[in-house]
């Protein structure tokens, strides 16, 4: 654990409404505030391109994770019917091509969608045995948490603070300050 | 992401202009003039069987595998009807699937098409067409094209008498005596046919009656088709499959796939999207439908993606079952599209899997391909041209048997249905407007974002 570091100040806004949060995230951004994340209860559509997130990579890595089943698959196949233990199976070649696509196609789904998984995890630094930090716990029942990083805005967070809630945000308790190491 | 709510106008209507139609109509000329050309030639030996050792350009490999060997007969007349057939049966398909588009959004309860439905819903009326079509070249050539038509496979003592095929004469000639005359057959042609064309003239009535509602709130039109569509859902995907078995697995009569029916019906339902997406584009691009926008042609690009993987699935399971298995009742089919018959159709089934599945599959696998209109115009016709490609190859080398092949006349066929369907098409498209404008959810069709 590397908690040496400084903690980073986080503004987060709470909102009550889907609709409210994604026409804050349109609007602060028009003031001069740099969104960070919006945390919600449940998807929002097109909410990372709003925020101006790059899309994501995740389908770059889907196909390379498939390539790789089929790539291993066939070298397993051509391995164990060809060279270790060749097999004549309904009078058909031991590398009989249309044979071996079942084994392929089931491989290339399997490692790209572990692969996926995989990716999905490390990249969002979740999984079994860690510890999601969470801005808002509300976040995760009925409300809606716009997370604004300190460090990236010129604006002082009473600025920001006033930003938010003229587009929005709950005013009791307002926009508070969360440290996150 | 609209932003700004942009009113677009609904009221569009399609001018099928007059210079189309004299591109159209000499198209189906030029067609028609190559393919009575190519039956000429046929009989002068060029283009035809054996003989084609002696042309020079075109599939000089074909014909290096053409050794004199027995053919069953088959004479260039034969090839005209399977010809006939085989286009007869494509565009019919690809017609029946628009309405069934139609009636799966109906069931669906599918809003984001909603702006291109009047598109999908011109595709049924060529049906009235193709149906003569098929009738009369079953009357005109139902003997070359198919083999269970022979009266003396079914008289028992007979040389030719055949166990296999006798015992599916019920199929054929119920309630007639077996080798008579195909009652059962044809009925259920023209009942299939003749119901899909109902169902859809009634679906067209009621679209096209909600389009001069006073009253926004009424749904009575949509409700309605939303039944006539769960009618036709049901109906269409039995008889769909049964006629697959009639007017396709039928010409090769000892075998039979259990996976048939959906097999055709994966072949000719992405055929059909390829049509439709092609249709929009076309559309986007004279200065149509300014409100399907790349969302909608991502839908329409994810529907091609995932039916073209679709087929390829059907068509490699009913391959590799049979052809590991090798029954010689099942095999043989697969034989003659093979090594059999001389390898005329083999580089076809090649070609069929290349052109079917990994090209749309590698083609259309990233979002930004599913979103341009110049990579969807593309694959769509790529596709569509491999899946006439995979009809020809069920057709074809149980009709003609080694003398198929690619020429004039399949050319001719291929540009007068075409031409034929497109014609048809646009005069549907400009009778009423272009745009269902008092579909229901016209507005999430409107703000569809994906």
């Amino acid at each position: 654990m590397a908690a040496s570091k400084e903690p980073k100040k986080y503004l987060v806004g709470i909102y009550d409404h889907e609709d409210k949060v994604v026409e804050a995230v349109k609007k602060v951004q028009k003031d001069g505030v740099k969104v960070e994340e919006v945390y919600s209860p449940h998807p929002i559509h097109h909410i990372d391109t709003y925020i101006g997130h790059p899309r994501t990579r995740i389908p770059i890595a889907a196909f390379m994770f498939g390539a790789t089943g089929t790539i291993l698959a066939i070298t397993m196949i051509v391995f164990m019917m060809k060279i270790d233990w060749p097999m004549i199976i309904g009078g058909k070649n031991p590398l009989y091509p249309p044979t071996m696509v079942p084994v392929t196609f089931e491989a290339t789904v399997l490692i790209c969608a572990l692969g996926m998984v995989a990716t999905f995890l490390i990249t969002n630094n979740m999984g079994p045995g860690k510890v999601e930090f969470m801005f808002d716990r509300r976040t995760t029942d009925d409300k809606y948490a716009l997370v604004v990083d300190l460090e990236k805005n010129t604006k002082s967070a009473e600025e920001i603070s006033q930003i938010l809630i003229k587009y929005g945000a709950e005013t009791t308790p307002p926009p508070r300050i969360v440290e996150k190491s | 992401m609209a932003e700004v709510h942009v009113h677009y106008d609904l009221n569009e209507k399609y001018t099928f202009t007059p210079e189309l139609k004299k591109k159209l109509m000499i198209g189906m000329g030029v067609g028609l003039v190559l393919l009575i050309l190519g039956v000429i030639l046929a009989y002068a030996g060029i283009g035809f069987g054996h003989h084609e050792a002696h042309e020079a350009g075109k599939a000089a490999q074909e014909a290096t595998k053409h050794a004199e060997g027995g053919h069953h007969g088959a004479t260039p007349l034969t090839r005209l009807w399977a010809n006939l057939w085989l286009n007869g049966v494509f565009f019919t398909y690809i017609a029946a699937m628009g309405v069934l588009f139609v009636a799966i959004q109906y069931v669906a309860y599918a809003g984001w098409s909603a702006t291109i439905r009047r598109v999908a819903e011109a595709f049924g009326a060529f049906l009235p067409f193709t149906a003569p079509v098929l009738l009369i070249t079953f009357f005109l050539g139902g003997h070359d094209l198919f083999h269970w038509t022979h009266h003396d496979l079914y008289e028992k003592g007979k040389a030719t008498y055949d166990p296999i095929i006798a015992g599916k004469s019920g199929f054929f000639f119920f309630p007639l005596e077996a080798g008579s005359f195909p009652l059962f057959w044809l009925l259920r042609l023209v009942a299939f046919i003749g119901i899909w064309y109902v169902l859809y003239r009634v679906l067209i009535k009621n679209s096209v009656a909600e389009d001069y509602l006073t009253d926004k709130t009424d749904f009575s039109y949509h409700k309605r088709n939303i039944t006539i569509g769960a009618i036709f859902v049901v109906f269409f995907g039995l008889s769909e499959s049964v006629s697959a078995w009639d007017w396709v697995m039928s010409i090769d009569t000892h075998w039979y796939s259990t996976m048939f029916g959906w097999y055709v019906f994966a072949s000719s339902w992405v055929s059909a999207l390829a049509v439709l997406t092609l249709a929009v584009v076309f559309l986007k691009e004279k200065g149509y439908l300014k409100m399907v926008n790349e969302n909608h042609l991502h839908d329409l690009g994810k529907f091609m993606f995932a039916f073209s993987i679709f087929w390829t699935y059907i068509w490699f399971a009913q391959y590799m079952l049979q052809a590991y298995s090798n029954i010689p009742e099942e095999i043989e089919y697969w034989v003659a599209r093979h090594d059999g018959l001389e390898g005329v159709y083999s580089p076809m089934i090649v070609m069929n899997v290349i052109i079917n599945f990994l090209f749309p599959f590698l083609f259309l696998m990233t979002r930004d391909a599913k979103r341009k209109e110049i990579f969807l115009k593309i694959t769509a016709f790529g596709i569509l041209m491999g899946h006439y490609l995979d009809f020809f190859v069920m057709v074809m080398p149980g009709t003609v048997k080694g003398n198929g092949g690619f020429f004039l006349m399949e050319i001719g066929t291929l540009m007068l249905f075409a031409c034929a369907f497109v014609y048809v098409f646009a005069t549907q498209l400009s009778k009423q407007g272009l745009i269902a404008k008092n579909h229901p959810m016209m507005e999430e069709s409107l703000h569809h974002s994906i």
